[in-house]
């Protein structure tokens, strides 16, 4: 591995655990001994595989889960005090300008290399996905509907506890399931500061000599991870809009 | 704090900034990969986004492109590329541009169906044929939103093509991805600046240029017509992947 580019690369437990099955096949230099696909790869890696995975998806949960717990609120108090919306959404929409690559290093210094800088620069990028979500949710509830909360004699802030948000959910959830895509693949970057899930297969695959089922196969992992969280959270939605349903069939 | 004052260091010597791996010869890189990507995905994305928006179908197509591009990691494709034999600037362009059509594409095909059918049905009662509506009319009134894609997919270019430098691509990246390799992080956030400098810059640019070549009577009509579209896409209201 002398030689490339970045070989004082910070060294993570995915890292050291390299394949001599990916080295041995690769360096034999037949084209037809490096195929795109190859379920023995597979069988043989699985432990690293899964490993990669099952941190993909630990910090994609996590990184949405928080960036909801920060975005709901925020959102929220950008509903009730409009002259705030404009600052959060401005100051969200510049920090999604920033290339990742970017944010994720700037912050080593900071936190050193691994989990957390990749962590801090998900939650910021999933942040204004779903603030833009939760306000474009708030502000679209049916203004017949806040008349009759209003004549109900609904006060501000209960009216936006118990009608406005639940009428919000939909959109809600839709930012979610987009800022949840949007996280898987973003994961993959962390490679830069040695934490990136699938990314770390695809970046040592690239690196043993370009072993192709490694890094096809970390993709397809990807894209599958986001399909199956994608399909996970439309039935959650499914599950807490019960009345969308009822509403269609009637 | 320690660390920026080594970053600034870093961007006042000039030696950083000439010679074959200077700032301004991998700034200049990063720009060149980042055009040609730009003109690449537009070459294919906006006669397509016409067509299908003139023929008013194909919004599938659209949204699969753009959801697909969402969910396939940039990094992925650009490792793909990279260990195909593409080398270099190739690999990194064709990459990049693969995820810079779906907004250009979906911008281009929303503003020719948003055109109101009532004005293409005046274009229709006064003679015109349909290549002729869609030049004289559809395309003109398309525009603003054809302009916004052309602005999303260059910020998300620009913003893509430092990933490159991880599988060896040349460009503002480069810088990022030597000082973490080299452990000095100094250069590392100067190069994490330089990179988040030039997005910012160039959005900022482009956005003003937006502005300017808007017609007055226009502007806000656009304005209008993107919270209607944003409304509308409440599922979709972010056009651009992060990368």
């Amino acid at each position: 591995m002398s030689g490339v580019p970045g070989s004082v690369w910070p060294v993570t437990s995915l890292e050291t655990t390299g394949t001599t099955a990916a080295s041995l096949t690769a360096a034999s230099g037949d084209p037809a001994a490096n195929p795109w696909l190859s379920w023995d790869y597979v069988q043989r890696n699985w432990g690293d595989i899964s490993r990669a995975l099952e941190q993909h998806a630990g910090l994609t949960v996590q990184a949405v889960l928080i960036a909801c717990a920060i975005a709901v609120p925020l959102g929220m108090l950008a509903h009730l005090r409009p002259r705030l919306a404009a600052p959060i959404v401005g100051t969200s929409s510049v920090l999604y300008t920033i290339p990742s690559l970017a944010l994720f290093t700037v912050l080593v210094p900071w936190t050193g290399i691994g989990r957390t800088p990749v962590l801090i620069g998900l939650v910021v990028y999933a942040l204004l996905v779903l603030v833009r979500n939760v306000l474009v949710g708030l502000g679209g509830v049916d203004e017949s509907v806040r008349d009759a909360a209003r004549g109900l004699g609904y006060g501000r802030l209960r009216m936006l506890l118990t009608v406005e948000l639940p009428n919000a959910v939909p959109a809600i959830i839709a930012g979610v399931r987009l800022a949840t895509v949007t996280t898987v693949a973003l994961v993959t970057v962390g490679v830069v500061v040695g934490y990136g899930g699938l990314g770390q297969l695809m970046f040592r695959g690239f690196r043993n000599n370009k072993y192709h089922a490694e890094i096809l196969t970390a993709t397809l992992l990807c894209l599958a991870l986001a399909l199956v969280l994608d399909l996970l959270l439309w039935l959650i939605g499914r599950a807490v809009t019960p009345w969308a349903r009822r509403g269609r069939e009637a | 704090m320690d660390v920026l004052q080594e970053a600034f260091a870093w961007l006042n010597d000039p030696l950083n900034w000439t010679g074959r791996d200077g700032v301004l010869a991998l700034g200049a890189e990063h720009l060149r990969i980042s055009a040609l990507a730009v003109l690449l995905a537009a070459l294919l994305a906006l006669p397509l986004g016409v067509w299908l928006g003139h023929r008013r179908r194909g919004g599938v197509v659209t949204v699969v492109a753009a959801n697909t591009s969402r969910a396939l990691p940039t990094f992925a494709l650009l490792t793909i590329f990279a260990s195909t034999g593409l080398f270099g600037a190739t690999a990194t362009v064709l990459a990049v541009a693969v995820f810079a059509v779906p907004p250009i594409l979906s911008n281009t095909f929303t503003g020719l169906m948003e055109v109101d059918a009532d004005v293409r049905n005046a274009a229709r009662g006064v003679g015109m044929s349909g290549g002729r509506s869609l030049a004289l009319v559809e395309l003109p009134l398309a525009l603003p939103l054809v302009g916004a894609g052309l602005r999303t997919a260059t910020t998300q270019v620009l913003a893509t093509v430092p990933l490159a430098a991880l599988v060896g691509g040349s460009s503002l990246g480069s810088i990022i991805v030597q000082g973490m390799a080299l452990q000095r992080y100094g250069q590392v956030v100067a190069g994490a600046l330089l990179v988040a400098g030039l997005c910012l810059v160039v959005e900022g640019v482009l956005a003003a240029v937006q502005h300017a070549l808007t017609p007055a009577p226009m502007r806000a009509t656009t304005g209008r017509r993107r919270r209607r579209a944003a409304a509308r896409t409440a599922a979709d209201p972010a056009p651009q992947t992060v990368t």
